[in-house]
């Protein structure tokens, strides 16, 4: 259900009149029938190769997070050699596309990983309420960009939002997404979380993924992981139709990243089937998709011992985070 | 008033993290009398049920451990209190399964009760025991304390359904142990409602877990799992290439397996050897300093 206002989107961000009447003119979503899709999405059996592959798949995707005030350089060093080598055992065990940090980490991050793939993400826009000034929010970014950051991931400002005053969240996200680019040339990967625990609706969802895609939003996120809420099946799914409807109103193609409370396997596997289901092959990357998680990577490993030797493991296998 | 009411007959489920889920398999089997009479359906778990019960276990073994052993102590004289209460049901349960007259039942529920509250008392004397000061050659004092190993699979008695439950349960987790146990296969109904005691008797969830099925089918994954850290086999007495299959999955990572005996009897009263056998002794070495000029440091 591509919007009718498709044709004419570049003149929906010119007025926050114009941009409310589009926001509030996208369908509104059946909450019910959500729920029992994503629900009946979550029953698939995936077993066996395919299973394996979605473990593999599913570890390749992990933005693996350390978001603590308690975060030091060491603590971000041993987070990077697990990202480098997830499971000592098994070489094999693929690499998480990310490792995810506070602003003043990137550096250290960023030297752990040298000679890897794997991406440094910073949150940033003072993360995770995103309550300081425009000024302040942009420093923020440029400091985690100037560090060598590959990736933003920046909050929306929930208040502005929830007010009603779309524009100063669109110009907001617009303008940190100019501080992504970078003096050389390149630029880091922007993506916007909504902190949908915080936005109450399913509508709200809806709305805050078209305003961030129009915003020139790489990826939208769920949510921090800071608050009770975080993602949850349903309000991805919302997340992934909105990318799919708009990659058909526009041909750009943008990412989604559930963060927070995904734990298990089974959890994971839930993911990518309802991204599967949704989007299709183009989404099942890295690169256009990701599991802001800590924990679960874990699990997928001790799932992927299980594959492979035929007993299970235990925490005892894996690294202490 | 009309007599012929319609009888109320018991779903059993397995215990497992504290709550009663059906297995995950969907699974059931017939439990019979000793005359082959239909009894009731009971749960036959499957491996990912063994799976979740260590799960949960695990989660569990922290708080239970490190509890005081006086307070291991009581809540055990808790079930025995709550079993006491329920001397008819496993009266008339003992007596279906096994076969027996209900004096013989009873006295086997009589038995078990005073064989848990036996254990119950053992909760903060097994540390005297057990562990103790070493004499060193060295200025120090040298303490040896035995530990919980950690879960322990109890792959329970098959012929003696509830006193022999009781004596192999009892002794793993008075010491702080968790358990994930598999009763006997042909007369679970006792153990599963020894599942709704425990349920009620202020025992954390996961402390206990009760997997009804085979344990030829439950106990492989069990013996073979890294997050379990010792296992009892003494359903497999009279079995043994399934003990000695058992046993090599179990070296695996080192777990502490024990031997089922070869004509177990569990009426007499035991020793310390089941208790002794899923701890782990533990050493402090601490230093007394310097002897003081008067030739002593006190």
């Amino acid at each position: 259900m591509p919007p009718s206002a498709a044709p004419a989107l570049p003149d929906v961000t010119a007025s926050d009149q114009a941009l409310r009447r589009f926001l509030h003119g996208l369908p509104g979503v059946d909450a019910v029938g959500l729920d029992a899709r994503a629900a009946a999405l979550g029953t698939r059996s995936i077993k066996t190769t395919a299973k394996a592959y979605a473990i593999d798949l599913a570890i390749s995707m992990i933005d693996l997070t350390t978001l603590e005030g308690a975060d030091t350089p060491g603590k971000v060093r041993s987070l990077c050699a697990k990202g480098r080598n997830p499971d000592p055992s098994d070489r094999t065990a693929p690499s998480p596309a990310a490792i995810c940090v506070y602003p003043d980490m990137v550096r250290v991050a960023k030297e752990s990983l040298a000679g890897t793939d794997i991406q440094v993400a910073s949150v940033a826009t003072a993360f995770p309420a995103g309550r300081a000034s425009r000024e302040v929010k942009i420093a923020d970014v440029r400091e985690a960009v100037a560090a060598g950051a590959d990736e933003i991931d920046m909050v929306i400002d929930r208040g502005a939002f929830l007010s009603g005053r779309y524009l100063k969240v669109f110009e907001e996200i617009a303008a940190v997404r100019e501080c992504c680019e970078r003096p050389s040339g390149g630029a880091a990967r922007l993506k916007v979380i909504f902190e949908n625990g915080e936005l109450a609706t399913y509508d709200n969802v809806r709305r805050a993924s078209w305003l961030a895609m129009l915003a020139g939003a790489d990826f939208i996120k769920t949510s921090t992981g800071k608050v009770a809420v975080n993602a949850t099946p349903p309000n991805t799914l919302v997340m992934l139709e909105a990318v799919r409807d708009f990659r058909a109103s526009t041909g750009r193609q943008v990412g989604v990243k559930p963060a927070g409370g995904i734990r298990t396997t089974k959890d994971a596997i839930k993911y990518l089937v309802m991204v599967n289901e949704t989007l299709g092959d183009d989404w099942l990357s890295p690169r256009w998709f990701r599991f802001g998680a800590s924990g679960l990577l874990n699990d997928l490993l001790m799932q992927r011992q299980k594959l492979s030797s035929g007993r299970y493991s235990g925490p005892d296998y894996v690294t202490v985070d | 008033m009309s007599t012929d009411r319609l009888s109320v007959l018991k779903t059993y489920k397995l215990f497992v993290g504290g709550k009663f889920p059906r297995s995950e398999s969907g699974r059931v089997y017939e439990v019979t009398d000793a005359k082959g009479n239909w009894l009731a359906n009971a749960p036959r778990s499957s491996r990912k049920d063994a799976r979740d019960a260590v799960v949960a276990a695990r989660k569990a073994f922290g708080g239970w451990s490190g509890a005081t052993a006086y307070n291991r102590g009581q809540i055990l004289y808790r079930v025995a209190e709550m079993l006491e209460g329920r001397r008819e049901q496993f009266t008339a349960e003992v007596a279906a399964g096994e076969g027996l007259s209900k004096a013989k039942a009873a006295a086997q529920v009589d038995a078990a009760v005073d064989r848990w509250v036996w254990y119950a008392g053992w909760s903060d004397k097994i540390a005297q025991v057990a562990g103790g000061a070493n004499p060193v050659a060295g200025p120090y004092f040298n303490l040896s304390t035995p530990e919980p190993t950690g879960v322990v699979a109890v792959l329970a008695p098959s012929d003696s359904s509830f006193l022999g439950l009781v004596s192999v349960l009892a002794p793993v987790i008075v010491t702080g142990n968790t358990a994930v146990v598999v009763p006997s296969e042909s007369a679970p109904l006792p153990a599963l409602s020894l599942g709704e005691v425990l349920a009620t008797s202020d025992l954390p969830g996961g402390v206990v877990n009760l997997l009804s099925g085979s344990p030829a089918e439950i106990g492989r994954p069990l013996a073979a799992h890294q997050d379990v850290n010792a296992i009892d086999l003494a359903a497999t007495a009279g079995d043994a290439e399934l003990a000695r299959e058992l046993e090599v999955a179990a070296a695996d990572n080192l777990k502490r397996v024990l031997r089922p005996e070869a004509r177990a009897d569990w009426q007499t009263t035991p020793g310390t050897d089941r208790m002794l056998a899923f701890l782990e002794t533990k050493t402090v070495w601490h230093p007394m300093g310097g002897l003081g000029a008067g030739g002593s440091s006190y």
